[in-house]
């Protein structure tokens, strides 16, 4: 073969991925932009290179970026004591210690006097991986929808984890803001815009709606397209927000599908199901399914694994919307 | 030496005055709560007293959010009486709220709120948690130059929860030289004495090997404790701790070093006596 001779390359053979980020990059960089704002303080319990939290110092805000080392009810009760001085506070670790390791600092420290901390929880979920039980939150948006005063944002992608992630500095009060350590499908782009509080129908049908948060968004497009080829009209909504609940949004699409299914990576006791359920149970009783974990710890294995192992994926929201679609008869 | 003493009653009459009040509106309160703790807010009366009416500075009840205040944290939440007591006697509160105290719609909560409390510096209550917000008031101070100077008062039975001593070890890393920690060791808690229920052993041995200046005074001597906040402000580069031994249910005959009296209200035959031997009005 010549020296000069050109070699054409192979065409492609499968078109190219989806884009896919994990969440905890979303605010990792929501974090960086964040770096210039005087009023902004960082926290962090030695996970700071896992939690991404550590790009707001590398971008710029060493002095305020605080490492408080593995001692995660200090964290957050130092995040209280600066917030009471006038900044605004993120304070990061993995969901599991943000929420049952510091509970009660939690509750007293910053909600009961509403003081402005962001709690920016990585690794939420059995998407967690290898890591186990002992790593995967599974009960954390229960936990914190249970505390007076606290906002909780679950984002479905990296778009929504940064602009959520901004938008919790302009929203006075707690915020608690759940991430994921998996890379996800990113869904929204750049002229995604969100609002703490309000839900996104990201797709419109007739004969259900499936209610999702976080990585559950993107399986509950799916779902839907193997419902259409079905000839089932899903109606898919992402419920960033699960704190406050947007109830006109699900109510307004309950009242049109008669039938909901809820999906989420969190047990199905306390979180986004419980949330809509008690919505329509006061409001507007149609059937309900909800899709998530079944009462039991998550165990190690690949992030797809898991989901497929709990129960969380395309078919099984997809295998509980024609359980509700039975149930609402004709 | 008489003129030594004599010196001293001029130095600390006011102070010695206002503990007294201090102290009878710890009695009146409770009484009329009919509930509360008035054993660990009589071995801290001193040195809230000395704290509110000779060491903390930017105290406005015009202006109680002063961002250049001194901060006082009461991490033992459930001796607010006394705190309550100091703000009316400052003029943050009402003096005839005080009999409020732990009614349904009050202010006074039977753990203090800050949002509802003017001069109430921290929500306190689940015990352990307030020198870590300390530690932030006092990391916000230096991160915006200013020179307020942060106090938290612990309970010694408090010293028991895990948090104090994570708390601890954060102060003494960020340096916070503007920062002091009190606990009142009246020797105390629920239960009985603490070296039973649970030994806290060397606590000033304890804060010294977290990084702190620490020392040891007589919680109820005017001197002592003024000395040893002016020894915590010329310290740099360290926080101070001061383990001031105290008397639990100082000032009323009945109520000193009884562990029942830690949580239990005086009725309106004992809230006399006590009244009667705390003298005056």
């Amino acid at each position: 073969m010549s020296a000069n001779q050109t070699i054409q390359a192979p065409a492609p053979v499968s078109p190219p991925k989806p884009a896919e980020a994990a969440t905890r990059e979303g605010y990792g960089k929501a974090l960086a932009e964040l770096a210039g704002d005087p009023r902004i303080v960082v926290l962090d319990a030695d996970l700071s290179k896992s939690t991404m939290s550590y790009s707001f110092a590398k971008a710029g805000a060493r002095d305020r970026f605080f490492n408080l080392g593995i001692a995660e009810a200090n964290m957050m009760g130092v995040a209280a004591g600066l917030a009471s001085c006038g900044k605004i506070v993120f304070a990061s670790t993995f969901a599991i210690f943000a929420t049952q390791r510091a509970l009660n600092q939690v509750f007293q420290s910053i909600c009961y006097p509403g003081l402005n901390v962001k709690i920016g929880a990585t690794h939420a979920g059995v998407t967690v991986g290898e890591d186990g039980a002992t790593h995967q939150a599974i009960d954390d948006i229960s936990l914190m929808r249970g505390l007076p005063n606290m906002t909780v944002v679950v984002p479905a992608d990296f778009t929504e984890a940064r602009l959520f992630t901004l938008a919790a500095v302009e929203h006075e009060g707690p915020v608690y803001l759940r991430f994921g350590r998996a890379k996800v499908p990113v869904i929204y782009g750049d002229d995604h815009r969100v609002r703490i509080g309000q839900a996104d129908v990201l797709r419109r049908g007739a004969d259900v709606t499936l209610v999702a948060c976080g990585v559950m968004v993107a399986e509950a497009l799916k779902a839907a397209d193997l419902l259409a080829s079905e000839g089932i009209s899903a109606e898919v909504i992402n419920c960033s927000t699960i704190k406050p609940l947007d109830a006109e949004t699900i109510l307004a699409s309950a009242a049109r599908t008669g039938a909901v299914v809820t999906a989420e990576e969190h047990t199905i006791y306390g979180g986004l199901g419980s949330a809509v359920a008690e919505l329509l149970g006061e409001h507007l009783p149609v059937p309900l399914q909800r899709v998530g974990i079944r009462d039991q710890f998550g165990q190690s294995g690949t992030a797809k694994q898991l989901l497929e192992e709990y129960g969380l994926t395309a078919p099984h929201i997809a295998a509980a919307a024609r359980a509700v679609l039975a149930r609402k008869g004709g | 030496m008489p003129p030594r003493v004599e010196a001293a009653n001029r130095d600390y009459a006011d102070l010695e005055e206002k503990a007294r009040l201090l102290r009878r509106h710890v009695i009146v309160q409770t009484a009329a709560a009919a509930s509360g703790h008035p054993g660990g807010s009589l071995s801290a009366a001193d040195i809230v007293t000395a704290l509110y009416f000779r060491v903390l500075r930017g105290l406005d009840p015009a202006n109680p959010r002063n961002p250049d205040r001194d901060r006082f944290v009461l991490s033992k939440g459930h001796v607010c009486p006394v705190l309550y007591a100091a703000l009316a006697e400052k003029g943050f509160i009402p003096r005839e709220e005080l009999m409020t105290f732990r009614k349904l719609h009050s202010r006074l909560q039977g753990h203090p709120d800050m949002t509802k409390v003017p001069g109430v510096e921290a929500s306190a209550g689940s015990l352990g948690q307030g020198l870590s917000m300390a530690v932030g008031m006092a990391l916000a101070a230096k991160l915006d130059g200013r020179s307020y100077r942060v106090y938290c008062l612990l309970g010694d039975g408090e010293c028991q929860e895990g948090q104090v001593w994570e708390a601890a070890m954060s102060a003494a890393h960020y340096k916070l030289d503007n920062l002091v920690a009190i606990v009142d060791r009246n020797g105390l808690q629920i239960d009985g004495p603490t070296e039973e229920v649970m030994s806290l052993g060397d606590l000033v041995a304890k804060w010294r090997a977290f990084g702190w200046h620490a020392l040891e005074i007589d919680g109820h001597s005017f001197p002592e404790i003024l000395a040893a906040f002016e020894e915590a402000a010329a310290t740099t580069g360290r926080p101070t701790a001061i383990v001031a031994r105290t008397v639990k249910g100082k000032g009323v005959s009945f109520m000193e070093n009884a562990v029942e009296w830690h949580g239990v209200a005086p009725n309106a035959e004992q809230r006399d006596l006590a009244l009667a031997e705390l003298g005056g009005v």
